[in-house]
């Protein structure tokens, strides 16, 4: 017998971004139903690697970023938890004359947002970083920037919103979707059908189907940031690490142990993806190279993701182009994690009073097809 | 091209020697990567070079015929293998493994792959188990024969399977004083099995062998016993334990060896891609093997504890076995008639081992007596109670979640040690099967990789 359930709004998808906007429409009293294939927070939300960076966006992200941030200072009285979120400092190295250069660039660029930049050369960079000092000739420093523990947070948001009444189901892939006048009707096999008046296309990598089956084909890329971790260390670092023109990240957890990043996993199929040999150990020397510290520490465990990814970069946040009460964010291009809890209240936003402050014209769905 | 690559055997036991043996016979250049600094695998392991030396006889007491002949055997074939003892294989991807030796990682790639990688001790905590003094049966077992010494003066031995009787019985033989063997099968468990076992009347006799030289020196054996606690300061001093009637009784000791069978080294097949399935008599997951040791990845082979607990004798046979069935998928000619007396024999072992694990059944309810307080996982410092609270609470319902959540096989074991409590206490919470809540996956590296491997990289020749 199948299952059948009304709502206002359904949202296929629980990573962070359809988790806390679950929270925030419970928050605005409609009637959620949340749809996840797998766990809540178990995909690129929960397995990525926590860094909770303002800094570095493009400037169009920034007032989502902003707004964002805001709800980052509000996790324990949202979701009971903290998890392990620190405002430790956002730290972006530069290790020659130009990185600094463009650092400083940036800095003059994004003025006005309140992200509060400094930056920090020669003695006082070398005092203040000891364990840094060689390797780069100063950093950009975003005080209130920081990281958080992944697994713990992204499902807690789903958590949170069940909490507070929404449905959530977990195990529940969304098989097939359509609208019948003014109502979208889901499908999971033959057991659960569900119709809502608004639908959240929040299904990460996978939302391209999604957004296909409506008539909007994006060209979304999966891609898998290679993540490695040692065995705890004595700590040396308590700020989150990256490097002007990329390459490897890092941040220390307080129990010492010492989270990198950098290249790519391969894809094992379209849901599942496995770290590369190559680009392990290519993190391994770049890291080695970049903190000395870990020249005699083991790696325990290295992980991947499955992010999809846009050819600009930028996500695609707003409202459908073909479908009214259909709206979209996916393609976070793998810096959705700060981001995601100002995308989920501006969807809620979007749904309970079909506008935002947000600008999202950057954002539109349609600005790869060819007319666009 | 990929002919053209020779096969790979992971592991130096007696099913990866077998292995290499008949593959060498053919006229194959196997390459054999090993862990370890000398061939020999767990039972047969060898103890250093160099340093003391002890008699087989001394060391593998019956099996030391056996020992020896497998010893031999690889060292009769040692010109025509490319062996790579002290070499960790830490990833399989993508037809290749990754080998990390003397600090630099290689890529080894291959087309035919066994695996013959055996079993660890499968554990279950009890409150004390992390008091110093207290040791695996098999950790026990390789003090005495690698490093040559007991890990007590007064030694407890808790747990089930038959390596418990055998490590009392070694521990006795080496002038160790046994406090006791504390069995957690009701002995009627026992007893019923035994008809089953006569099929293989010669290990039966050995193990009745055990049992009977331990009573005859004065080793108390109690029967259908649960652990309390191990108590202690600095050191383990006493092994607290309720008898088969319920009555809580103490026993003075300086060490506690204790073990719960063995559970098989998994995560090779599983980064192979091979499949798996749950497996009621070793109450695990186990990579599937048909009856000649393939895998159901074409080219990948299982063979020994790796691919299910069987015992060594089975080991060897596996071990050819498996050489044989890659040979015909080479398309070698086949020797049917050692075929068939291979299979043959193997069905008999595993006829017998069915008949074992129901003699040495799993205490299923151990898990239940776990206090909420009593660290399950070493390396990521999580309790009982942290694993039951997410069970409990709905929010994790299989391995991996619990693991996102409570830490719990996230740390340099890579849930080798803890994975097999982590699932005891999620289904006994859940009320589930233990298949039920699935298994972990495997994540390379497969053990501790230094960083350095990094930057200390070997290109393939
Ligand atoms: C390894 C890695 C490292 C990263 N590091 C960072 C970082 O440091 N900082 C940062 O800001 N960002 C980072 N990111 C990016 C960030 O993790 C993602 O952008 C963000 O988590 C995306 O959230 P999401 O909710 O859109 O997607 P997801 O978390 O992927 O959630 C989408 C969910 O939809 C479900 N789903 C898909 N299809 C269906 C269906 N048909 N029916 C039901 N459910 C479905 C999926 O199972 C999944 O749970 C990283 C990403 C990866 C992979
Ligand atoms: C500690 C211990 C003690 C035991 N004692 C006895 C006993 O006394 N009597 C008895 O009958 N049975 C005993 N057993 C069971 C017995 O070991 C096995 O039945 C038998 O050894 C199985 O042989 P095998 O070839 O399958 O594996 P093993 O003998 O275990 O050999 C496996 C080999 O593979 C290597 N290996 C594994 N993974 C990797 C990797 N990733 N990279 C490189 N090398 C790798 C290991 O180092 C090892 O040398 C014991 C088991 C253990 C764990």
């Amino acid at each position: 017998m199948r299952e059948r359930i009304e709502c206002d709004v359904a949202i296929v998808g629980g990573g962070i971004v359809g988790g806390s906007a679950a929270l925030f429409l419970r928050q605005a009293g409609l009637s959620v139903t949340l749809l996840e294939r797998d766990w809540c927070g178990a995909k690129a939300s929960g397995v990525n690697f926590g860094g909770v960076r303002r800094q570095g966006r493009p400037l169009e992200q920034l007032p989502l970023s902003q707004r964002a941030h805001a709800i980052w200072g509000r996790l324990p009285e949202l979701l009971g938890t903290d998890a392990e979120y620190i405002r430790s400092g956002h730290l972006k190295l530069a290790r020659s004359e130009p990185d600094l250069e463009s650092l400083i660039a940036y800095r003059e660029r994004s003025q006005g947002f309140g992200l509060g930049l400094e930056i920090i050369v020669g003695e006082e960079f070398r005092r203040r970083w000891p364990a840094l000092g060689d390797r780069a000739i100063g950093g950009s420093l975003c005080p209130e920037d920081g990281h958080a523990n992944p697994r713990l947070i992204s499902p807690a948001f789903a958590r949170a919103a069940a909490a507070l009444g929404a449905v959530v189901r977990e195990q529940t892939p969304v098989d097939r979707v359509e609208k019948d006048g003014d109502r979208f009707v889901l499908l999971s096999g033959d057991a659960l059908e569900v119709r809502a008046r608004f639908l959240l296309n929040t299904a990460g990598a996978w939302s391209w189907r999604l957004a296909e089956a409506f008539g909007e084909p994006v060209p979304l890329e999966s891609l898998h940031p290679n993540m490695a971790v040692t065995e705890p260390l004595p700590r040396f670092l308590d700020v989150n690490i990256g490097v002007e023109g990329g390459g490897v990240y890092g941040r220390q957890v307080p129990r010492g142990n010492m989270v990198v990043g950098g290249g790519r996993g391969f894809a094992l199929d379209a849901d599942r993806a496995r770290p590369q040999r190559d680009a392990v150990l290519t993190l391994m020397r770049d890291a080695a190279e970049l903190f000395p510290q870990l020249r005699h520490a083991h790696v325990i465990r290295c992980w991947t993701g499955v992010e999809g990814y846009t050819p600009d970069r930028n996500p695609i946040i707003g409202p459908s182009r073909t479908t009214p009460g259909l709206f979209h964010a996916f393609g976070f291009s793998g810096a959705g994690f700060q981001i995601g809890p100002g995308v989920g209240q501006t969807l809620a936003e979007l749904v309970t009073s079909g506008e935002t402050p947000m600008p999202l014209e950057a954002f539109r769905i349609d600005r790869f097809s060819p007319t666009a | 091209m990929s002919e053209t690559l020779p096969p790979v055997i992971v592991g130096a036991g007696p099913a990866g020697i077998r292995a290499a043996e008949r593959l060498v016979a053919a006229g194959l250049r196997p390459v054999v990567v090993d862990e370890a600094a000398r061939w020999g695998g767990q039972i047969y392991r060898q103890p250093p070079d160099g340093g003391f030396t002890r008699p087989k006889k001394a060391l593998y007491g019956f099996e030391a015929g056996k020992a020896d002949a497998v010893h031999r055997a690889m060292a009769a074939i040692r010109d025509r293998v490319d062996y790579r003892p002290r070499t960790l294989v830490w990833n399989c991807e993508a037809g290749a493994l990754d080998l990390l030796c003397d600090g630099a990682s290689e890529a080894l790639p291959f087309s035919h792959l066994i695996l013959a990688t055996g079993a660890t001790d499968r554990v279950l905590p009890f409150p004390g188990w992390t008091l110093p003094g207290v040791f695996t049966l098999g950790g026990s077992q390789v003090a005495l024969k690698f490093q040559g010494c007991a890990v007590g003066r007064r030694v407890a031995f808790l747990g089930t399977g038959p390596l418990l009787y055998l490590v009392a019985y070694q521990y006795l033989k080496a002038g160790v004083e046994v406090a006791g063997v504390f069995d957690t099968t009701p002995f009627a468990a026992q007893a019923r099995a035994t008809a089953g076992m006569l099929r293989d009347a010669a290990t039966l006799a050995k193990g009745l062998l055990y049992v009977g030289w331990l009573r005859a020196h004065g080793v108390p054996i109690h029967n259908g016993v649960r652990p309390v606690r191990a108590e202690g300061a600095e050191r383990v001093n006493a092994l607290v334990w309720r008898d088969a009637q319920g009555q809580e009784r103490r026993t003075s000791c300086d060490a506690v060896a204790f073990g719960l069978g063995l559970r098989s080294e998994t995560q090779l097949a599983d980064l192979a891609g091979c499949r798996f399935r749950f497996d009621e008599a070793d109450r695990a997951w186990l990579p599937e093997r048909d009856g000649a040791g393939r895998s159901s990845v074409p080219g990948v082979y299982l063979a020994g504890d790796g691919g299910g607990i069987s015992g060594a004798d089975a080991a060897e046979l596996a071990g050819e076995r498996a050489a044989l069935a890659l040979l015909e998928d080479l398309g070698r000619p086949m020797d049917g008639k050692r075929v068939k007396e291979l299979d043959g024999r193997l069905s008999r072992i595993a006829a017998f081992r069915r008949s074992l694990s129901a003699a040495f059944p799993f205490p299923a309810d151990w898990a239940d007596a776990i206090a909420d307080d009593t660290m399950i996982c070493r390396c990521e410092g999580v309790t009982a109670g942290a694993v039951r609270e997410v069970a409990r609470s709905g929010q994790a319902r299989e391995m991996n979640r619990a693991k996102a959540l409570t830490r719990a096989g996230m740390g340099r074991c890579q849930g080798r040690m803890c994975s097999a409590t982590t699932a005891e206490l999620l289904s006994r919470t859940l009320g589930t099967s233990p298949d039920g809540v699935g298994r972990l996956r495997a994540q390379p590296p497969i053990k501790p990789l230094p960083v350095s491997a990094g930057a200390e990289r070997r290109e393939v020749a």
